[in-house]
């Protein structure tokens, strides 16, 4: 019972009950103005048929009278399917025809009728129905022409039949149909109010089940999945930065409270707990730099940042940061060179600033010639920002030429916290890479790791700016006119 | 420490009332004169009636929030420099707390170094803007018209930046400005460098405006940042 009441409250099977009712009734009307057509047609034809008799009879009549008459009427009501005749006296005596009986006072009335009758030659004693027309001839003789109404009571008995059939079909195969329907229907969403369900109750990782028919419902449930995905993705990583938290800013914090027990416990002079507390404002101050860091990763990839986004060059970024960072480099022992082509972004130009700066720090950082190379090589310390447009994309790539990072360790070294092996003694969060990366999720790009030879490229390959594209395409027509 | 305006008056508007006392006190033993509100409309009223050299409003208060202070106080005219502090320390929070009529923004947990020198800062505003073409610090001579440097007779030459680093330094003479000031306000950036890249660029600055010069003018000081000045503390 809710099973059914179930299958009659969904959409589908009222939508097929609406439908039912409008081919229900056009069929019928169909019918019935085919049934009106039908019998008025015949009821023309007959009464054409009847007026020509009479014509034809009266004709007779006058011109060799009565017995001229009497022998037409033999005649004629002697043929297969003959029409009905009759010929009477005056006072109202049968003198000739194929009528047994009529219905009382028909012979008084001129004109059309439609009657009961009965034929003289019948068996059986059941009366049929005949549409007539009684005339007067001269001298008070009435004759009435007619003609049995059994064929178009027929027709219309089939008519009426094909219409009661038509219609059961129709409401069988509607409900019947209506009932499939909405029983696929229901299957499919009973299959994803499952889903959602089981969703709902904590396990993420379910989706909806996907037709191949490409219909709505299917659209909804993959658009649906796209939504799980991205709400999985949110709480993984929700999961992973909570964990990373819990693991990573516990250590500092650790190292922090240890500090001051001892600093406490040891009695010293001022100056020891100046250098203690120097010590824990510096690794508090870490602290924070690493928990702003987290949040800020958390919220880029959250999407909450979009906001904020301008149209600028990424040349004028690539520039500001080589600036920035030029004398450290060199304090460092290191060149930084800058090289620029126009890079049209639409973006958060704070954001994708410290991703490019969080390239640098690492390549000045990390980037220094491994032991197995020749030190003495100037291009080996030497650091390279680029920022160029290929196609619809912005490169801003930053190039060392020092150990690299092995092609296996580059997905891992941009997840947060990771510090590959080598560098684990250096001071960082371990959190550069993974904003950058973030931050260039965030714009629909992506951090790009590869091989300098020897040394790391790494590029924030973002969209290029929408509609930016004019100029390039005014230069890239230059060249073939050139050439030509 | 050398106040430049004589007794600073600071409103503090902060619902925590540890931080809010911690503050008062730390404002108190560098000679200002510190006052607290605790709740939005009482912080409203206090900054409408008294005359603050600076406020120092915390964004998120009872009854009434930082944010919609500032736009009433704003509002009705008066202009008393503000300093919000927030835990929302985003860059996008920070463009919203200046959209709405700070003057600075500093996000939770700030070093009291940090919150003393924006403070600093900010209250010379009410003493009358620093728009002199000519810099002068001891014998060192910036114009920031013909970009012209000099320490005594030496004419000394600087790039761009170097100069809009001096500028912005001098501009401030006898203040502490602090790395993240320098970085926001010379740089335009607003996030925070993993590495020592400011003291970079101010020890280049200093071997050209310092070296080889009995009397340095550029002091780093210890656990806040840098102030140029003459004479030795």
């Amino acid at each position: 019972m809710t099973a059914f009441g179930k299958l009659i409250r969904t959409t589908a099977f009222r939508l097929t009950l609406v439908y039912l009712l409008l081919f229900a009734l056009f069929a019928a009307s169909l019918l019935a103005y085919f049934a009106w057509n039908t019998r008025r047609l015949i009821t023309e034809q007959i009464s054409t048929t009847v007026n020509a008799e009479i014509g034809e009879i009266t004709d007779i009549y006058n011109r060799r009278g009565l017995r001229g008459l009497q022998g037409t009427m033999a005649n004629r009501a002697l043929r297969p399917g003959a029409n009905l005749y009759l010929v009477t006296t005056p006072n109202g005596q049968a003198l000739a025809g194929n009528v047994g009986a009529l219905a009382p006072g028909v012979m008084n009335v001129q004109g059309w009728t439609e009657t009961a009758y009965r034929r003289l030659d019948d068996q059986d004693n059941t009366d049929h129905r005949a549409l007539v027309r009684v005339t007067e001839l001269t001298n008070g003789f009435r004759l009435l022409v007619g003609r049995d109404l059994e064929e178009r009571r027929r027709l219309f008995g089939i008519v009426a039949k094909a219409a009661q059939w038509s219609i059961l079909v129709v409401v069988v195969l509607g409900i019947g149909g209506g009932i499939f329907v909405a029983r696929r229907v229901l299957h499919r969403i009973d299959a994803m109010t499952g889903t959602t369900q089981r969703i709902m109750a904590g396990d993420l990782s379910g989706r909806l089940p996907v037709g191949r028919s490409g219909d709505e419902l299917d659209r909804l449930a993959e658009n649906l999945n796209a939504m799980l995905e991205r709400i999985e993705a949110l709480m993984t990583g929700l999961k992973e930065v909570s964990d990373n938290i819990a693991h990573d800013l516990k250590t500092p914090l650790t190292r922090l409270r240890n500090r001051a027990e001892e600093a406490l416990a040891k009695s010293g002079c001022e100056a020891d707990y100046r250098a203690a507390l120097e010590r824990t404002i510096e690794e508090s101050d870490g602290l924070i730099r690493t928990f702003n860091a987290l949040l800020m990763i958390a919220r880029a990839e959250s999407g909450q940042a979009r906001g904020n986004m301008n149209d600028f060059d990424g040349a004028d970024v690539a520039n500001g940061i080589h600036e920035l960072y030029e004398p450290l480099a060199e304090d460092d022992g290191m060149t930084l060179q800058v090289k620029t082509g126009p890079a049209p972004i639409h973006g958060n130009r704070e954001l994708i600033s410290q991703a490019l700066a969080n390239l640098v720090e690492n390549a000045i950082k990390y980037g220094k010639p491994g032991a197995g190379v020749q030190p003495l090589n100037a291009q080996a310390s030497e650091i390279l920002i680029e920022a160029r447009r290929e196609g619809d994309q912005v490169l801003l790539s930053v190039t060392d030429h020092g150990p690299g990072i092995p092609e296996g360790d580059r997905k891992h070294a941009v997840e947060r916290f990771v510090r590959l092996e080598a560098s684990r003694t250096l001071p960082g969060s371990g959190l550069g890479l993974s904003l950058a990366s973030a931050v260039a999720t965030l714009h629909g790009g992506e951090l790009r790791l590869g091989d300098a030879h020897p040394g790391l490229v790494a590029t924030l390959v973002l969209p290029a700016r929408a509609g930016s594209s004019d100029r390039l395409a005014a230069q890239t027509q230059d060249v073939p006119q050139k050439a030509a | 420490m050398t106040a430049t305006a004589p007794q600073m008056r600071i409103l503090i508007i902060e619902d925590d009332r540890e931080s809010a006392d911690y503050l008062v006190k730390a404002f108190r033993e560098v000679g200002y004169i510190a006052d607290l509100a605790s709740d939005g409309e009482e912080g409203l009223s206090m900054a409408d009636s008294g005359d603050y050299d600076v406020l120092v409003v915390d964004r998120m208060l009872p009854k009434r929030d930082g944010l919609s202070l500032i736009g009433s106080l704003r509002d009705k005219g008066n202009r008393t420099p503000v300093l919000i502090l927030s835990a929302l320390g985003q860059v996008d929070d920070r463009i919203k707390g200046l959209r709405a009529g700070g003057d600075d923004y500093l996000p939770k947990p700030y070093s009291f170094a940090e919150l003393l020198a924006r403070v600093e800062v900010l209250s010379r505003r009410n003493v009358g803007p620093a728009e002199e073409t000519v810099y002068r610090v001891g014998d060192l001579e910036l114009d920031r018209l013909s970009h012209r440097v000099a320490r005594g007779k030496d004419e000394l030459t600087l790039q761009p930046r170097e100069f809009r680093l001096l500028e912005y330094l001098m501009k401030h003479a006898g203040q502490v400005v602090t790395r993240t000031m320098l970085l926001e306000n010379v740089w335009d950036y607003h996030f925070d460098p993993q590495t020592n890249v400011i003291d970079v660029h101010i020890s280049r600055l200093r071997s050209k405006i310092d070296k080889g010069f009995e009397r340095p003018l550029l002091h780093t000081i210890r656990g806040a940042g840098y102030m140029i000045r003459d004479g030795i503390r």
